[in-house]
């Protein structure tokens, strides 16, 4: 195998989790909710995918276990902070506490039990092309759902009715509901739509990236997926590329030192957060770029009155 | 059937008092059941949890070194907060506030007399502060929303506190572990009582914090000016304030606090550098802040209230093997109840039956998953 | 209402008196950990160790732990917390636990405590390490034989010298078998997490090697050699369930023997503090069985073994330091004291030790 593909490869297998969780928290983000939580979700998402999977035989069954577990997980975000209108940042937080000791506590009997990974794809006569074959028709279906749902979403964003209201929710909530929309439902869906992807995003560790459960296995992916959301500046496009140029800096890092070229890793990993914060300052300068893209009411609790 | 609130024409004064009460027994119920479903006797549990951590004077000395930078920190991002104004990058300007006040110590670490600490509290000070000023310029000149800066902020501190233990500052002496050379006696912050625990001047730090905070909030016009921006920016602007002045003054005093908070951990409990100094007290005290409602006074109580959490959950692991996982999900139980309870001082809360919903929307919405 | 909270409240009592009255004959024995026991990996070793010695001593001790305690001052309120409930002695597994160690034990000279791979000691603190160094040099030797390229890569966490002697161990094994060969070095900064083991594995094999090496804890580095249909050892722990066609042999911790020794010795008053470093010959490192080798290489890794457990130290010279300068003559044998503080890569090493 060429030496790039093959380091594609990897790079795609480190970003894929990346990406699926920090577009499911782009739509949060779009609605107008923070939440914070995402890092607990995907740990749920990882021993629930895992578990599923280890139980009845079936990686599928495990993935979809993992996608249930991590909107299941939101839901209580959800009545927390949309029902009860409790205090967005604070709520998420404690919700990550929560999945990570949950999660424990799920996992006790599943460690050091080898589990089920997805199959990667393989189509006679594609897979097998010269160059580009593995990278584009050889990878694991995950990484085909990650592409098709960064589309997905960008599409329904910007070129649905929906996806309109939605963006228009997360910029006024106020206005919306003087609209007659429904704020609080939408909400809601785009909250279990955000665990739905952070419990992918799980499921995706413990059946593809390492096939395997152990404790504290998301090891911080969650806070680099809300970084992500940021750095895109909540276009879904934009945190493909980030998630990927994310994945290239580690990756790219162990080549070099592989190669024996000596680079000092935390300050190559600093890159990415301080290219978000000089993003954030770029897109926040500019008035129309800030209006366009920045959810208005992000973080702020709303309660319809009647 | 759903939810519906109602918001109180103003704050119950009832549910203030009780909202707590309700959260604890809400907690202690739960609890229960989880213990007892674990197969453990959850009077025992709770004894574990609530009763032996308070009943011992060596315990007491622990809550307070657990506690303090919880409060020192969510003390200063009460003033925030209160402002609308939404740092969450503590953990960093902790962090920070570690690193500057950590250059004497580790540089000169020969220069041992009566100004040393005192100078280091201070660097750790002016540390924090200086890096949430970051955020605050960004907000103040470019708009940019500080909740995303300050977090991005928290990763960089931690790299840099990474890099530097394990590279320019590493102990000569240290057989190449990451730390530095541990510090002096007089570099070291002084216990309260020696004889009876370990607890040091960051507890006393933290309660006149706590206090002073309250004073300028509750007695002072710079608190009247916090609150009125905090609550409408139009208004204040209208009195003469400026937000932009009120940004910074907010971060950098929350910075400084957080700073004081890392460099007294740094100084007085750990004595030295390590990668890590911190687990995540910048993120606990966001929590911290929301449970004592943002008030100093009620932050010194919540700060305690965490503080026993962990210590009773290291107490029930020991006497009755109850995991540390369960410790964390019983902390995420109580934190739950107390943020939902709390709705009941601003809200009502009715059940209403469903009216028809409109689905077409929310269909739409799902083609995408 | 009433009645039922002084019920309560009685019976919280009445077992608080219980909870207090009971451990007063049998000896109990704690550990502190600074890992999740769930990690399948260096915690979850030294829990094993406390499992047998619970089983073998039976109803002499009772056992008690605390897991994830973080370094600092967290580890100082887990060992006082021990220390003050009762435990006759209290084992620490991490080099990070060294000062809060220090600190406990001359606050509570009748408690026995015993340090996993610190080096400071007093009358009632002594500490314990294995040689892991002797395994991996067995693993070079295999490593040698088994790659079909000659280059072998190897996967470190930080470059302490725990890991620096890890990795001469087994370039000067491997070198034993074929002088020239190579080794290529990748630090993932962090003892575990599985993802970047993995990554890090992927980077080695897709470099060119056909072999690797971990000294982080995780089961995914042998995963991918798993997939890929190439080689690897496990780590800590025997990983063969995860990799059936891929390990070669683990370097696994073996703390039980250890512990039933020690808590016996504590037991019948001749404990003292120790100062030990364990090797193969104790029983401390075991090499899982030799799989998915030639019988010759096997053959030849068991003579390694067995001359090691005569008391052959792999670090005996002639060994020549990275810039050619010699540093062991011609039969000298390495002091542990200058082991403990390796910071140098033996010659033949191309990379450059980070510093």
């Amino acid at each position: 195998m060429d030496i790039t593909i093959a380091i594609l490869l990897t790079i795609a297998t480190a970003a894929t989790p990346l990406l699926i969780a920090a577009i499911g928290e782009l739509v949060v983000e779009r609605s107008g909710v923070l939440n914070l939580g995402v890092e607990g979700m995907m740990i749920m998402g990882a021993v629930g995918g895992f578990g599923a999977g280890y139980l009845t035989g079936s990686a599928w069954l495990g993935l979809l276990a993992a996608i249930a577990i991590g909107a299941l997980f939101s839901l209580l975000f959800a009545v927390m902070t949309l029902s009860l209108a409790t205090n967005q940042v604070a709520t998420g937080l404690s919700l990550t506490l929560l999945g990570l000791g949950f999660s424990g506590m799920m996992g006790t009997g599943f460690v050091g039990l080898p589990g089920q990974r997805l199959p990667d794809l393989y189509i006679p006569g594609l897979t097998t092309l010269p160059v580009v074959g593995e990278f584009l028709f050889g990878q694991d279906p995950i990484f085909y759902i990650s592409i098709a749902l960064t589309a997905g979403v960008a599409w329904f964003l910007f070129k649905t009715r929906a996806g309109l209201t939605l963006r228009s929710i997360g910029d006024s909530h106020g206005s919306a509901h003087a609209l007659g929309i429904n704020v609080i439902r939408y909400r809601y869906m785009a909250v279990i739509f955000g665990g739905a992807c952070a419990g992918l995003a799980g499921g995706q560790l413990s059946l593809v990236y390492t096939p395997q459960w152990v404790e504290n296995m998301s090891a911080g992916r969650g806070w680099i997926a809300l970084a992500l959301v940021v750095f895109a500046s909540w276009r879904p496009w934009r945190v493909l590329v980030g998630a990927y140029i994310f994945g290239a800096v580690w990756i790219g890092q162990l080549h070099a030192q592989a190669f024996g070229i000596p680079v000092p890793p935390q300050i190559l990993s600093s890159l990415p957060y301080l290219a978000t914060i000089v993003v954030l300052v770029l897109i926040s300068r500019n008035k129309r770029l800030t209006m366009m893209n920045t959810p208005a009411s992000l973080g702020q609790p709303f309660v319809p009155d009647r | 059937m759903r939810l519906e609130l109602i918001k109180r024409p103003q704050r119950s004064a009832l549910f203030s008092i009780l909202s707590p009460f309700i959260a604890f027994v809400l907690t202690l119920v739960a609890g229960s059941i989880m213990f007892a479903l674990l197969g453990v006797n959850p009077v025992s549990a709770l004894h574990a949890y609530f009763v032996e951590p308070l009943s011992q004077v060596w315990q007491l000395h622990e809550l307070a070194i657990k506690a303090a930078p919880l409060i020192l920190i969510a003390v200063g991002l009460s003033v925030c907060y209160r402002a609308n104004i939404w740092n969450i990058g503590a953990e960093g300007q902790f962090i920070m506030g570690g690193i500057v006040g950590s250059i004497l110590p580790v540089t000169y670490p020969e220069f041992q007399n009566a100004f040393v600490l005192p100078l280091m509290l201070l660097m750790g000070m002016v540390g924090g502060a200086a890096y949430a000023a970051i955020p605050a310029f960004l907000k103040a000149r470019f708009n940019t929303n500080e909740i995303l800066t300050s977090l991005m902020l928290v990763y960089v501190a931690q790299l840099l506190l990474d890099w530097i233990v394990r590279g320019p500052w590493r102990d000569p002496k240290g057989f190449n572990f990451p730390q530095t050379v541990q510090f002096s006696d007089a570099a070291t912050l002084p216990e309260l009582w020696p004889q009876s625990g370990r607890a040091n001047w960051g507890f006393v730090f933290a309660l006149v914090a706590a206090v002073l905070v309250w004073l300028m909030m509750s007695r002072m016009l710079k608190g009247f000016e916090v609150r009125v921006l905090g609550s409408s920016p139009r208004a204040g602007r209208f009195a003469g304030f400026s937000v932009g002045r009120m940004v910074f003054f907010a971060f950098m005093l929350s910075g400084a606090l957080a700073g004081l908070a890392g460099i007294s951990e740094v100084s007085g409990a750990i004595n030295q550098l390590l990668p890590s100094i911190s687990p995540g007290y910048g993120f606990t005290a966001i929590i911290v802040a929301f449970l004592g409602r943002l008030n100093p006074l009620g932050i010194v109580a919540a700060g305690l209230v965490l503080g026993l959490t962990y210590l009773g959950g290291e107490s029930a692991q020991a006497a009755l093997g109850l995991s540390d996982k369960v410790a964390r999900v019983f902390q995420g139980m109580l934190l739950f109840f107390v943020l939902g309870c709390d709705t009941l001082i601003h809200y009502r809360i009715r059940l209403v039956g469903m009216t028809t919903p409109k689905l077409e929307p929310a269909s739409k919405l799902e083609e995408v998953h | 209402m009433k009645r039922l909270l002084i019920a309560l409240m009685a019976t919280a009592a009445s077992l608080s008196m219980v909870v207090g009255a009971q451990a007063a004959d049998k000896l109990k024995a704690c550990w502190v950990y600074v890992g999740p026991i769930g990690d399948f990996g260096y915690s979850y070793q030294h829990n094993q160790g406390r499992l047998e010695a619970e089983k073998a001593l039976g109803d002499k001790i009772e056992t008690s732990y605390l897991e994830n305690v973080a370094e600092g001052p967290d580890a100082d309120r887990a060992f006082e917390r021990l220390a003050r409930e009762g435990c006759g002695i209290i084992f620490g597994t991490s080099f990070g636990f060294m000062d809060s160690m220090v600190k406990v034990a001359k606050k509570f000279p009748d408690i026995k405590f015993e340090h996993a791979t610190g080096y400071k000691t007093a009358d009632n603190l002594g500490v314990y390490n294995a040689r892991f160094y002797e395994g991996r040099y067995v693993m070079g030797q295999i490593a040698a034989k088994v790659s079909k390229k000659g280059v072998a890569g190897y996967i470190g966490s930080f470059p302490i010298p725990e890991v620096v002697m890890g990795i001469n161990a087994f370039m000067l094994g491997a070198q034993s078998v074929n002088p020239d060969f190579k080794l290529k070095i990748v630090w993932v900064s962090s003892w575990f997490d599985p993802g970047k083991e993995a990554d890090a594995a992927k980077t080695l094999f897709d470099q060119g090697v056909d072999i690797i090496s971990q000294h982080t804890d995780s089961t995914a580095p042998l995963q991918v050699a798993e997939e890929r249909g190439l080689h690897g050892f496990g780590q800590s722990s025997d990983m063969i369930k995860f990799a059936p066609h891929a390990q070669l042999t683990s370097n696994t911790d073996e703390w039980g023997p250890y512990y039933i020794e020690r808590i016996k010795a504590a037991l019948d008053g001749t404990w003292k503090p120790d100062n030990v470093w364990l090797g193969i010959k104790d029983g401390a490192v075991v090499l899982s069985p030799f799989t998915n080798m030639p019988d010759d290489v096997k053959a030849m890794a068991e003579a390694s073994e067995k001359k090691i457990t005569d008391g052959w130290n792999p670090f005996t010279g002639p060994v020549y330091k990275q810039d050619g300068s010699e540093w062991l003559k011609d039969g000298q044998v390495a002091k542990d004291e200058v082991l403990l503080g390796m910071n140098f890569y033996v010659k033949g090493i191309d990379d450059k030790l980070p510093q």
